[in-house]
């Protein structure tokens, strides 16, 4: 099977205070600590993990500049042959649609059977991959937890929907589908790995070699504009309830009469 | 182009809250584009939901009546919700943020050729755009989006919209539409979770335990009072990972982004990454025996002690004061 799985280089939360610079146009980056988003971890070892069953080829797509590139080996270090840079000014300021634009005319360069991303971004919107599938005009499936190959046509996955329903479903391919994190554990990257792909070159496709019009992506395609990041303020800490626990329980009682939780 | 069109789904033959957060919202946005609000509902059970539409203000109810739509697939109702765009002609269209509708907004987007605004918390229509907020980096910033395009789109979180109270008013004019049901993706099982499991995402409680309970056993102390005041039970990454519990409790960054109107969080530290997934609810008690735990940072009442103690005391204050009212 031929996989091409999306990934991006995003701001570790976990690592980065996150300031807004002045006039809230964006944040301030010269510090900030990036790594590969996190779904898209369990998306490559997912797809890794197809191809040493049943044979096949791992791609790793990124689209940024040249900084990405560092993420994009570092997922091919999990056990992908290949990666692809698309990288271009054009491409700046793209809302979802332009940038799944921008990976489906990289998806149609090759042929692949299988498109992974991850769940959700830096951005929390998670809506590239359903928006790569409708262009692209394959079936799609969101929060995926669960691919078992079935034959050549077709793969049988599970969905974490509302209120913890699994739903199981069988899906032609090609398709793309959405990674939930929890579906396998991401393997360990060490150096070693690194080194083993560091020579492998990594095409880089701008607008002209993806046959893309540059006013179609990037901040001139956009119907998603941001027009300024805030911090949201954080209330003042906590009240401290103290007492004995018998005080302790009379009053959370009483709060949750008050919040409607006791009706 | 004018007006709203909202994508409601339905529970037994009402509108789920999702649906009806929504329509609250969309009233007013309506005339501020000069339009009406309409609304679109799927499955055998479709028609059942006009009257109550009707008391949010719909009056246009586009129908996908076939029985075929009760299962929702993202080919088929992207063709129905595509065909209901087309002719409401709608400036903004508002999808829920549950499971089905941001799977659906994206494919419907990319259909349309429109940009779609993810999760939004807030909405307004400003200058013929519609501008909304939304929770980015997770949720250590919030951005001001400017959503153009015909129409323009935004999923909503759940939770996060006041809902209006239904008024009487008339039935909706009905339009029935009917679209290609195909789906490359076939729907073989599903299970439901064990009996008495409130849904995270729509829940207005959510009792969560962490690592603080020390052994999976111990989520029954979250389940007792979760169960004795009505609401979900939630779970840290922490006790996820270690399999405690299963991943669809778990709140956070990559487990469910949920608002409730009561969090009550025991045992849990902290992380950015559980913040991310709660920080919008409306109130939060936490239960921490670390008074530095960062949890209690953005916690509006907060208890430093042992849950295994102020659990089950609050449990049984739970049961007695409901046994009075």
């Amino acid at each position: 099977m031929e996989i091409l799985v999306c990934v991006k280089r995003v701001p570790d939360a976990a690592e980065n205070e996150i300031v807004v610079g002045a006039g809230g146009a964006d944040i301030k980056r010269e510090d900030l600590v990036y790594s590969v988003n996190e779904w898209d971890n369990y998306a490559v070892e997912e797809a890794v993990q197809i191809v040493e069953r049943e044979g096949g080829n791992v791609t790793i797509v990124s689209m940024g500049d040249s900084e990405a590139e560092e993420v994009v080996r570092r997922e091919m270090a999990m056990g992908a042959a290949q990666g692809l840079l698309l990288t271009d000014a054009a491409f700046d300021g793209s809302d979802g649609l332009g940038i799944a634009t921008i990976l489906a005319a990289a998806a149609r360069k090759g042929e692949y059977d299988l498109i992974l991303t991850g769940a959700l971004a830096d951005d929390g919107a998670g809506q590239v991959g359903g928006m790569l599938a409708a262009l692209l005009d394959w079936p799609y499936a969101s929060v995926v937890n669960k691919i078992e190959t079935k034959d050549g046509k077709s793969l049988r996955i599970g969905r974490e929907i509302e209120g913890g329903t699994q739903e199981i479903s069988d899906i032609e391919t090609p398709c793309v589908l959405s990674i939930q994190t929890g579906i396998n554990e991401p393997r360990y990257v060490g150096i070693r790995g690194i080194r083993k792909v560091a020579s492998i070159e990594i095409p880089i496709l701008d607008a002209g070699a993806l046959g893309l019009d540059a006013a179609a992506v990037g901040a001139a395609g956009a119907n998603v504009r941001r027009i300024d990041y805030f911090v949201p303020q954080l209330g003042a800490s906590a009240e401290m309830l103290e007492g004995s626990i018998e005080e302790l329980a009379g009053k959370l009682v009483d709060l949750l009469k008050a919040k409607g939780g006791i009706r | 182009m004018a007006g709203v069109l909202v994508f409601c789904e339905l529970q037994d033959g009402t509108l789920k809250k999702g649906a009806r957060e929504c329509l609250s919202a969309a009233g007013s946005l309506a005339s501020a584009t000069g339009g009406e609000v309409s609304a679109f509902v799927a499955g055998s059970s479709a028609q059942a939901a006009a009257e109550q539409c009707g008391q949010y203000g719909v009056r246009r109810l586009f129908v996908a009546a076939d029985n075929a739509l009760d299962q929702y697939t993202t080919e088929s109702y992207t063709a129905a919700m595509a065909e209901a765009v087309r002719q409401a002609a709608p400036s903004i269209v508002l999808i829920p943020g549950t499971s089905n509708g941001r799977d659906l907004a994206p494919r419907l987007a990319a259909r349309l050729n429109v940009g779609v605004a993810s999760d939004v918390t807030s909405l307004e229509w400003s200058d013929g755009r519609l501008v909304a907020r939304r929770f980015v980096y997770s949720g250590k910033a919030l951005a001001t989006v400017a959503v153009t395009g015909s129409p323009a789109m935004a999923t909503v979180r759940p939770n996060a919209l006041p809902l209006s109270q239904p008024a009487s008013g008339s039935a909706p004019e009905v339009v029935n539409i009917s679209t290609s049901t195909d789906s490359t993706v076939k729907v073989v099982e599903t299970k439901a979770p064990e009996a008495g499991e409130a849904s995270l995402t729509e829940s207005d409680i959510i009792v969560t335990g962490g690592r603080g309970l020390k052994e999976a056993a111990n989520f029954s102390y979250i389940r007792d009072l979760a169960h004795a005041i009505g609401g979900a039970v939630g779970a840290s990454r922490a006790t996820v990972d270690a399999g405690w519990i299963d991943h669809q409790h778990q709140v956070g960054q990559t487990g469910r982004v949920v608002s409730p109107n009561l969090y009550i969080a025991a045992g849990v530290s902290g992380a950015i990454q559980h913040l991310a997934g709660m920080s919008s609810s409306k109130h939060i008690i936490a239960i921490n025996k670390d008074p530095e735990a960062p949890i209690f940072r953005i916690a509006d009442l907060g208890v430093v002690g042992d849950l295994f103690t102020i659990l089950p005391a609050l449990t049984d204050e739970v049961k007695k004061a409901k046994a009075h009212s």
